[in-house]
């Protein structure tokens, strides 16, 4: 054993030391994503807009499915829902911050909706469910032409204006979107570390003990479909102003596994999980062009690497280094401590 | 004499042809600690899940505290204070033992939307730094569940089992698999716990060691029948017993 005192005591201060680290490492992100765009070109600008909308939601599908264990393929038909009713409202000249949290509630009632069947069925049959509710929301998205503009999409959508805070161009839409980022990180980390979260958890790991310890597993289980949908639905209302043009393959079932692989990339299950994965999907293939034709190909290579060699993602590979280069926990002392009875 | 904690009456179930429990009916009073033993498939496990909801019984009803659970979920159970543990391991692997024993307590504090924007430990820490001393866990407490050995996250599941003040619990073969020492430490908590908090047991064991020292009252099932019932060295010594463990 490396240090004195009791191991679970050890812990305790390595615990305060993270606490005590936590805010510090938040106000040097923050400042680092306040910086970002700062020089940068507009199409860098609009490239990290996009990263951090599609971190909302990727946000969300982390509580469906990295938290609470129910799989869900459809969260591009979320913020499609959520572009579609924020492009079809403020096109008609309702402010954004009223058509936005249109967009979100209903991608929360439908979201709600899309978890019954989770309740019967699970794993890949849960997964084709909701790959079917995906690819009904494109043919509804293509066919209705006379709500959807059909295959021509919306265009000419409106960046909100909020009095003498306008964000018609980049930058300070890039603000605006990381303001709405940081509140709905924020939300995301007040519902993982409440009692919400420690009982998706539960659901994701022991459906059958849960139940026994009066979590209500089908409410729980809504209530994941519900807020992850919610979370798409907000990307999806920021998605509308950011490209000002949305039609209906922005959010085919190609889209929802892309949102899927951020997850599963940055590690599932982890808060800073999806937002790190979407950095891999959205900047990586940015960094990557300078190797011209090559580069989806190497961006593909570093993606089925990881995958091979550490299937919890960047935040695994993060903890795998942490291991190696600090003192091991002492798994299973128990053994040598016994019961103590 | 009080009123049963529970009460089962004229419970059956079939698998297909087979009668797993045909007709069984006992009542298990406050306070008391009652052993259902029985040779493999004599319907003790089926008979468990039919009181707790998780089978569907052909016919009979369950009563806990004079209230009727048939066909309760087990969170509804639950509230109605009766806790479980399981037969295979049944903790949440990849939450700390103190988050795994909160877990089982946080459904009953509070409302749904006060759970959301309370304390993250649902104001249960102390509580369940108490049960984690009590089981002797604490210097497992910030450990992942899921790296702990069998016997201790037996230990977890019993904790678990406490942690919502239950008036009822089942204890699904508590012993299976767990070395001497700690088996001997389980006994003593089990024990000291219904002694200080009144709590009523029903215990599924093939130990019969442990089983006849922890229960006070035996219920002996053979092929979906109590076949016998009484104070442990009545039931220890009766015939019928012998021959249907020995198959005579």
């Amino acid at each position: 054993m490396a240090a004195a005192g009791p191991s679970w005591r050890r812990r305790g201060e390595e615990g305060l030391r993270t606490r005590r680290l936590t805010p510090i490492l938040l106000l040097l992100g923050v400042a680092a994503l306040i910086a970002a765009p700062l020089g940068r070109t507009d199409y860098v600008i609009y490239v990290l807009s996009s990263w951090l909308t599609f971190s909302i939601a990727a946000m969300g599908l982390n509580l469906t499915l990295g938290y609470a264990g129910q799989i869900s393929l459809a969260q591009a038909s979320f913020m499609g829902i959520g572009a579609y009713t924020t492009a079809l409202m403020t096109l008609v000249g309702v402010p954004w911050l009223i058509a936005a949290p249109a967009g979100v509630a209903l991608c929360f009632v439908v979201g709600l909706a899309l978890g019954f069947p989770a309740l019967r069925v699970q794993g890949h049959f849960l997964a084709f469910v909701t790959l079917a509710f995906n690819t009904l929301f494109f043919l509804v998205a293509r066919n209705e032409e006379w709500l959807t503009g059909g295959s021509y999409g919306l265009s000419n959508l409106p960046r909100p204006a909020f009095w003498a805070f306008d964000t018609a161009r980049n930058l300070p839409f890039y603000y605006f979107t990381l303001i709405v980022f940081l509140a709905s990180a924020a939300l995301m980390w007040g519902v993982v570390r409440s009692p919400w979260g420690r009982a998706f958890r539960g659901l994701r790991e022991n459906p059958v003990r849960a139940e026994s310890l009066g979590v209500d597993t089908r409410r729980i289980t809504l209530l994941a479909f519900a807020i992850g949908s919610a979370y798409g639905g907000l990307a999806g209302a920021l998605i509308s102003p950011l490209v000002q043009y949305i039609e209906p393959s922005s959010f085919a079932f190609s889209q929802s596994l892309r949102v899927l692989l951020m997850v599963v990339v940055g590690g599932a299950g982890l808060f800073l999980g999806p937002i790190l994965g979407a950095a891999v999907v959205i900047l990586l293939p940015e960094f990557l062009r300078f190797t011209e034709g090559y580069y989806l190909m190497i961006y593909a290579a570093a993606v089925i690497a990881l995958m091979v060699y550490c299937p919890t993602g960047l935040i695994g590979v993060g903890r795998r280094l942490s291991d190696r280069f600090s003192p091991k926990r002492e798994v299973r002392a128990d053994m040598k401590l016994g019961a103590r009875s | 004499m009080s009123a049963p904690v529970l009460s089962v009456r004229d419970i059956a179930k079939m698998f297909g042809a087979i009668r797993a429990v045909d007709g069984v009916s006992l009542d298990v009073s406050a306070g008391e600690i009652l052993g259902l033993i029985g040779p493999n498939g004599s319907g003790k496990s089926t008979l468990f899940n039919c009181i707790l909801g998780q089978l569907k019984p052909d016919r009979g009803t369950v009563e806990v505290n004079g209230k009727s659970v048939s066909g309760r979920r087990a969170c509804d159970l639950n509230k109605l204070g009766v806790g479980r543990t399981f037969q295979q391991l049944s903790v949440f692997p990849q939450m700390s033992v103190l988050d795994n024993i909160i877990l089982a307590g946080q459904e009953h504090r509070g409302g749904l939307l006060s759970r959301l924007i309370g304390p993250p430990d649902a104001g249960l820490t102390g509580e369940a730094d108490r049960l984690i001393e009590f089981f002797h866990l604490t210097h497992l407490r910030d450990e992942m569940a899921g790296s702990l050995s069998f016997g201790q996250q037996k230990l977890v599941d019993a904790a678990m089992a406490f942690m919502a003040g239950p008036s009822l619990v089942l204890l699904d073969e508590p012993a299976g698999g767990v070395n001497p020492t700690m088996l001997l430490g389980l006994k003593e908590r089990l024990m000291t716990y219904n002694r200080e908090h009144g709590t009523t047991f029903v215990v599924i064991e093939h130990n019969m060691e442990f089983v006849m020292s922890l229960c006070s009252r035996i219920v002996v099932l053979a092929e979906g029948r109590i076949i016998a019932e009484g104070p442990p060295e009545d039931v220890h010594s009766n015939q019928t017993v012998i021959d249907a463990y020995l198959g005579g």
